[in-house]
């Protein structure tokens, strides 16, 4: 009985915990290059209206990730403008983003309320591993999304510690004036970190929209965006150590409607996130300290050259 | 006059004007360097010589001039156009990812194999060290390595791109002397190999140590070009400074009389948790100087924080005239007389507030400059216009806000605070760093004054000049530990910087 809730809340955290793992990976890049993007969850909802209503029209799941994806990069360039560009405070430039996604996608998505999903993705079958028992069905039966996002972070982390690209980048979030003083493009570095942030939060949020709930509820990011900044941190700017969070994550989520048929208040429920969050953030910062791996050296700084 | 053109200079710079809000940095500069010497820019904080070279580098533009770099003319935009003209840059403050590793930090922005590139910065390491002597561990992490090593790093990094042209930023700056000997020794090699170098520096010494020719600049402007060897000391300095200048201070022999500070066995950590300063015992006396030498980052900062309160230390124990203040917090070590000059002036001071206002940091809250909840600024400004007076602080007028003076102009308003109420204990740390040579001479004289009138004065320094001319006694201090102290007129260079390199230990006697 233990061990079937257990495998039951580990097999449904996954899922839960993808559309953070993509919000996480593009939030921890972007971080990397030395910008803060407090819009997550902005371009989070962005991502899952846009992803809806373009499925809904043209009946192509593919085709709404992909408008996803540019609607986030698109949000995520008035963020890479204002901060990269005309240096404005990150913070704020952020919070903004997240207020006008949210306005946007609630003004937009009037008309998909209540819509049925007009086509779902088909869990990706791998023969043989897929049959196997209690593995297969853990490991192997999930939607090709899954899949990606898990792909996406060992690329990604490939691609930040073992190769010129990753140096690059991290130099860029730790030191812009070392890079810049060797002919590195610091703005063009920070503006594409920041645009594949948006990219990989707009897939986030349609992956909410239509793969995981296959509906469009008006602010049904509900606070996922403010986790993925959370993980960020818990991840020590790690996309292998992301994967691990946003799992983690997921699982509390998939507690919490578990946990309320058995009685449990559920606004005490809706808290167990944001209290998991507080938790994670304490812990990992004294690990932060400790092990010398800090956020990005030049985070939040914006840079010009002819400073004096 | 030589033609710009001609090849056989490295580099030509006429007419060169670059304006920042409110400062003239450099006016009309003309500057040329020879293919292959050794060329020093001799120049006071602040005589704009790391702004004409941040020019030539691409990091700054200039408003007016025309640069030639091996006889073409060039338009540098950005450092990227200067590394593809040949030319390399070392920083004063090392242009380095601290957390990376060194192979990280050679690769970077250069167009290697995309694939584990670190494997191309081992075979060029192995390679420089074997040229020049340049050895470093290619899997350290900078943050890992002396000074002196990451220097190795920047100059490899611009080796590495190619760079014949290599200026580097008073490169001696956090360098121990042997470190300094060793440095020059390179910078011969490379320049027998055909490399032209500029040395950026404020020391007259290194000048004559290193330089075929000498370029002095005061105060944005070129004040003459000439061969090092047809020149001296004096008339560099007079040339530098515009006047002439005291090598030696006029120094009364100390009168030491009781103990003021004792500190005994003190073990601090640092901001990472780590032991900085570990089991440091010394004595300070009344009208005496002891002078703490050592290269930057040996515990100095944790020591010093610990004695005026600003930092917890975990054993030992601190004795002010007999009684025991270890740990206390800085508002009582103030009222027993503990005076403060940080080596950060951002520290010292409120920025935004007036001269006034800074100078009554410490006594804002008692008569007579409060009355109640109320300022009496009547008594503020008086007050003020005293200590400007006194300490002659060049400012518009007291309600000036502090962050628009100078360097030096900071630094008297510290030092008027710190010292007009006689304190029994001064502590300054990097009491005259950033200063050029007229605030450093009054603020060394200043102290001295205060070790006359009897005050105990604990003196922290990386400038082994100043710790030469001011103390009484000198003690070393390396990796958290005292290596051993010695009276002032025992010590020459040569046994100080082998302590400040950990190399030899003096026991301690009685008499320390």
């Amino acid at each position: 009985m233990i061990v079937e809730f257990i495998l039951l809340v580990l097999k449904a955290a996954i899922p839960a915990g993808t559309p953070l793992l993509f919000g996480t990976l593009g939030e921890v890049t972007a971080e990397r290059s030395g910008v803060l993007n407090l819009g997550v969850e902005g371009m989070m909802i962005v991502g899952a209206v846009t992803a809806f209503g373009v499925t809904y029209t043209t009946g192509n799941i593919w085709l709404g990730l992909a408008a996803a994806a540019l609607a986030g990069s698109l949000l995520a360039l008035v963020h890479a403008f204002a901060s990269i560009t005309l240096r404005v405070n990150q913070v704020v430039s952020g919070l903004a983003l997240t207020m006008l996604g949210l306005g946007v996608s609630g003004l937009v998505g009037k008309r998909f309320i209540g819509m049925p999903p007009r086509t779902r993705l088909a869990p990706l079958t791998l023969p043989g591993l897929s049959d196997l028992p209690v593995i297969g069905p853990l490991f192997f039966r999930y939607d090709p999304m899954v899949y990606l996002a898990i792909i996406l972070a060992l690329v990604l982390w490939f691609m930040m510690y073992k190769t010129r690209w990753g140096i690059t980048l991290r130099s860029v979030g730790e030191s812009p004036a070392t890079a810049d003083a060797l002919g590195v493009p610091v703005f063009r570095v920070r503006y594409l970190a920041v645009l594949f942030g948006g990219l990989m939060a707009g897939l986030g949020g349609a992956y909410l929209s239509v793969v995981y709930t296959t509906a469009w509820i008006e602010g049904m990011t509900a606070g996922a965006g403010w986790i993925v900044i959370a993980l960020t941190i818990f991840a020590m700017w790690d996309p292998v150590r992301a994967m691990l969070g946003a799992y983690l994550f997921g699982g509390v989520r998939v507690l919490q409607y578990r946990l309320q048929p058995l009685g449990i208040s559920p606004n005490l429920l809706n808290m167990l996130p944001f209290i998991f969050t507080i938790l994670v953030l304490m812990l990992s910062t004294g690990e932060v300290i400790r092990r010398r791996v800090g956020a990005p050296a030049a985070l939040m700084q914006p840079y010009t050259r002819e400073e004096r | 006059m030589p033609n710009p053109s001609e090849p056989h200079l490295a580099v030509a710079m006429h007419g060169i004007v670059k304006r920042f809000p409110g400062v003239l940095a450099n006016d009309h500069i003309s500057f040329e360097v020879r293919a292959g010497e050794i060329h020093a820019l001799l120049g006071e904080n602040g005589a704009g010589k790391t702004t004409l070279m941040n020019i030539l580098y691409g990091i700054y533009q200039p408003d007016e001039g025309i640069i030639y770099v091996k006889g073409k003319r060039a338009t540098i935009r950005s450092p990227r156009d200067a590394i593809r003209l040949g030319i390399g840059m070392v920083h004063q403050q090392y242009r380095l990812v601290s957390t990376h590793t060194v192979a990280e930090n050679v690769v970077l922005g250069l167009p290697v194999s995309f694939f584990f590139p670190e494997r191309a910065a081992r075979r060029w390491l192995e390679e420089f060290s074997q040229k020049y002597g340049l050895s470093v561990d290619p899997n350290a992490r900078i943050w890992q390595l002396s000074a002196g090593e990451q220097q190795r790093v920047e100059i490899i990094k611009a080796l590495c791109r190619g760079a014949d042209i290599l200026i580097l930023d008073e490169p001696t700056s956090m360098l121990t002397p042997g470190e300094i000997d060793e440095l020059l020794g390179i910078i011969r090699r490379m320049a027998a190999e055909g490399h032209t170098i500029i040395f950026i520096t404020h020391k007259l010494d290194e000048v004559f140590a290193i330089s075929e020719r000498v370029t002095v600049l005061r105060q944005g402007k070129v004040v003459a070009t000439l061969e090092t060897a047809q020149t001296d000391k004096t008339s560099l300095a007079r040339l530098m400074v515009g006047r002439d200048v005291i090598f030696r201070l006029e120094k009364k022999p100390a009168q030491p009389g009781e103990v003021v500070l004792r500190v005994e066995a003190l073990h601090v950590l640092d901001d990472r948790r780590l032991p900085a300063v570990k089991g440091v015992s010394l004595t300070v006396s009344a009208g005496e100087i002891l002078g703490i030498a050592g290269v930057a980052g040996n515990g100095q900062r944790e020591l010093v924080e610990a004695l005026v309160g600003l930092r917890k230390s975990q054993r030992g124990r601190v004795f002010l005239k007999g009684q025991e203040v270890t740990n206390q917090p800085p508002r009582a070590l103030i009222e027993q007389g503990v005076c403060y000059i940080p080596g950060e002036r951002a520290m010292g001071l409120a920025p935004g507030l007036s001269v006034a206002e800074n100078l009554i940091l410490k006594d804002y809250c008692q008569e007579p400059f409060a009355r109640g909840a109320f300022l009496d600024y009547a008594v503020i400004n008086a007050h003020a216009n005293r200590l400007v007076d006194q300490y002659s602080v060049t400012t518009p007028s007291p309600a000036t806000p502090v962050k628009l003076l100078s360097g030096g102009n900071i630094q008297r308003v510290i030092l008027a605070r710190e010292t007009c109420q006689s304190p029994t204990l001064l502590i300054a740390a990097y009491p005259t760093s950033g200063l050029d040579v007229g605030a450093t001479e009054y603020i060394r004289q200043l102290i001295l004054q205060q070790r006359d009138q009897g005050t105990a004065v604990l003196l922290v320094s990386e400038d082994l000049e100043e710790i030469l001319q001011l103390s009484d006694r000198i003690a070393v201090m390396f990796e958290g530990e005292i290596m051993g102290i010695l009276p002032a007129h025992q010590a020459d260079l040569g046994t100080i910087g082998m302590m400040m390199a950990g190399a030899q230990r003096i026991p301690m006697s009685e008499a320390a």
